[in-house]
């Protein structure tokens, strides 16, 4: 045994069916700490990549989307998830993002504000701190307000937000008339146009990187003493600051970062659908990447994805209800129509997950997944 | 211990008043505690006994008085910049991150010890991961030394009580103090969860030489281990002296027993 412990040890492998046999520090502290995990992901990576050759564009600008609303659930699941402190006003650091992003790379010569820098690389960060800033400003209140309180003061800072995108026109275009998303553009590729490969395959393959790329910084984070002052702030406040954690400092930080998230999500978003109006960054918006994360799992990277996948392939999978149920109209004149009913199952799902499953659907895959690891035995 | 009485205090109250509204919580107490000196605060339900730890740790503010802790004027200063000087505590009723593994929790303990920023660890490279590293090494031997290592791996709010004020014990120490404030370590505990206590409490005295106060009700224990004792009446100090001596104070026998009528 203690020959195998120190093979172990050394090469870093473990004998087989021990999966959480760790035999270093090094690796009880991996991300992917099993190989099953290492095994899954990779698949699900190798599918993901090759998604693009294999779907059609308008699923692949759903999917796309999707992986953009991830990058910002896992920035609501930092402030609210890890943190503890409840922000309803995640639409204002989008619309942040959208709109700086929108604007460092508009045309110079539009009706709209713009600067014609098309870059990625320049405008995607600035986007995120343009957010990150609105953030710390913010920030302060949640050091003086707990709970229901900073909810509504955050809830507040959505309907100042529309207020003054809407009367804005110079930069947002006005309610009803929008202006141009980012252009994005990376190393001299115009990534919203057609090419070699379609906008929609290009657009795809970006989001993927930028996911993958802010999951992982997420987890990382996560898993570090800030991830942990954060869990530390949300459990027992009085007793994370009589162990050090200076507890605005951290309460800054989780803003400043979940904002940073929300403005990078926010400038990509609309780059799929090339347009956005001011009306989109509406209470609505941050009740669904409060929905995101309920259903997928609170303080969870992954749940903040499964949760942002789900809902938004909702409205895909609500658009195809009058077919089944012939008293629900397509058409938005009507009631019931089909946008309401996508309004009311928000609702609806966010009430059933907190009743049946508050761990939402990471914890409904944790069950899954012991239950095989257990198998054929009950427990 | 003889050179240890004459040594100067680490820590140092003088004269503290703190009270709110109209009600006095601590009234004009004073004291040292002496470097591996292991102190204890004891007094009836009510007498301001935590409300001098929290005074201690910055959750309160007194009104009067001074609290000097290693050379520093503790009082003016937030609760984190307190810890980081060196002062830890355990909570009366346990305060502990209950969604949190024991593990996180203990890692916790060493949030001043690690020195990275978020980016850092967002990158987790070099320095995060070095630090993170040695953290855990140190964090094992707190492990080892409360016998927690059954537990490392399950979430803090599910453990038995007892557990959980070990593993508190273990995060006060993670933090490294030069003094360890216990509040009421043993209380809800059995007889044979209290021997244990015990043993640590003495074995943290012995082995890593970390001067304590101890507030608690279970006055055999108090009697057994602490080399002084302070006793507090409706925040009033009405002795101070070795266990012995206290027992037999008459001031003392009045604030438990009652006035003989």
């Amino acid at each position: 045994m203690t020959a195998l412990l120190e093979r172990g040890g050394r090469r870093g492998r473990r004998p087989r069916g021990r999966p959480l046999l760790h035999t270093s520090y090094k690796q009880d502290m991996a991300l992917l700490d099993t190989p099953g995990k290492r095994r899954w992901l990779s698949a699900l990576l190798v599918i993901a990549v090759l998604a693009p050759f294999m779907l059609t564009d308008d699923i692949l600008q759903l999917l796309a989307v999707g992986f953009v609303a991830s990058i910002g659930a896992i920035g609501l699941n930092i402030v609210t998830g890890y943190a503890g402190q409840i922000s309803l006003g995640h639409a204002f650091f989008l619309a942040i993002g959208a709109y700086t992003a929108a604007a460092v790379s508009g045309d110079p010569d539009g009706k709209v504000i713009g600067f014609g820098v098309t870059s990625i690389l320049v405008w995607l960060p600035l986007a995120g701190l343009a957010a990150a800033l609105a953030g710390v400003i913010v920030a302060p209140l949640a050091t003086r307000l707990r709970g229901l309180y900073l909810a509504i003061v955050t809830l507040g800072l959505v309907f100042l937000g529309e207020h003054i995108f809407k009367e804005w026109d110079s930069l947002t275009g006005g309610p009803g008339v929008g202006r141009p998303s980012a252009v994005p553009e990376l190393f001299g590729i115009r990534l919203d146009e057609a090419g070699a490969y379609s906008k929609e395959q290009k657009l795809y393959l970006l989001m993927l990187v930028m996911l993958v790329l802010f999951a992982v910084l997420a987890r990382n984070l996560m898993r570090s003493r800030v991830g942990r002052a954060f869990a530390a702030v949300r459990d027992r406040d009085i007793a994370a600051a009589i162990i050090g954690v200076d507890l605005r400092r951290y309460k800054l930080l989780a803003f400043a970062i979940s904002s940073f998230y929300a403005g990078v999500a926010g400038a990509l978003m609309y780059t799929v659908a090339g347009y956005f109006d001011p009306g989109s960054f509406n209470l609505l918006l941050s009740v669904q990447f409060i929905a995101m994360i309920l259903i997928g799992g609170v303080a969870t990277v992954s749940g903040s994805i499964m949760g942002a996948m789900f809902i938004t392939l909702l409205p895909r999978i609500t658009r195809e209800l009058p077919g089944v149920l012939p008293f629900i109209s397509s058409e938005s004149k009507d009631t019931p129509n089909v946008f309401q009913v996508e309004t009311v199952l928000y609702g609806l799902l966010i009430i059933i997950f907190l009743i049946l499953e508050p761990r939402g659907l990471f914890g409904i895959w944790t069950r899954i997944r012991n239950y095989w690891k257990a198998w054929p035995f009950s427990y | 211990m003889k050179e240890d009485v004459e040594s100067a205090p680490i820590l140092e109250l003088a004269d503290v008043r703190l009270s709110f509204a109209g009600v006095t919580a601590i009234d004009g107490v004073s004291f040292g505690v002496r470097p591996n000196e292991l102190f204890a605060v004891i007094g009836p339900n009510g007498a301001g006994k935590t409300s001098i730890f929290n005074v201690i740790s910055g959750v309160y503010r007194p009104q009067e008085g001074r609290v000097t802790f290693d050379g520093t004027d503790l009082l003016g200063r937030r609760p984190h910049e307190i810890a980081s000087l060196g002062v830890a505590r355990t909570f009366q009723n346990v305060e502990l991150f209950a969604n949190l593994t024991v593990l996180d929790n203990l890692m916790l303990g060493r949030h001043q010890q690690l020195r990275y920023g978020a980016l850092a660890g967002m990158a987790w490279l070099g320095r995060a991961r070095k630090a993170e590293l040695a953290a855990r090494l140190a964090v094992e031997d707190i492990i080892d030394f409360l016998e927690l290592e059954q537990w490392r791996r399950h979430t803090v709010g599910l453990l038995p009580y007892g557990v959980q004020k070990r593993v508190e014990l273990g995060r006060a120490l993670a933090q490294e103090p030069k003094l360890l404030l216990l509040d009421e370590p043993v209380a809800g505990m059995n007889l044979e969860e209290t021997e244990d206590m015990a043993r640590y409490i003495l074995d943290i005295r012995e082995e890593l030489g970390i001067p304590m106060i101890l507030v608690e009700h279970d006055m055999g224990l108090v009697m057994d281990l602490a080399d002084r004792v302070l006793v507090v009446d409706f925040g009033v100090p009405i002795a101070l002296g070795a266990p012995t001596d206290i027992r037999t104070d008459p001031e003392v026998i009045r604030a438990y027993l009652g006035e003989a009528s």
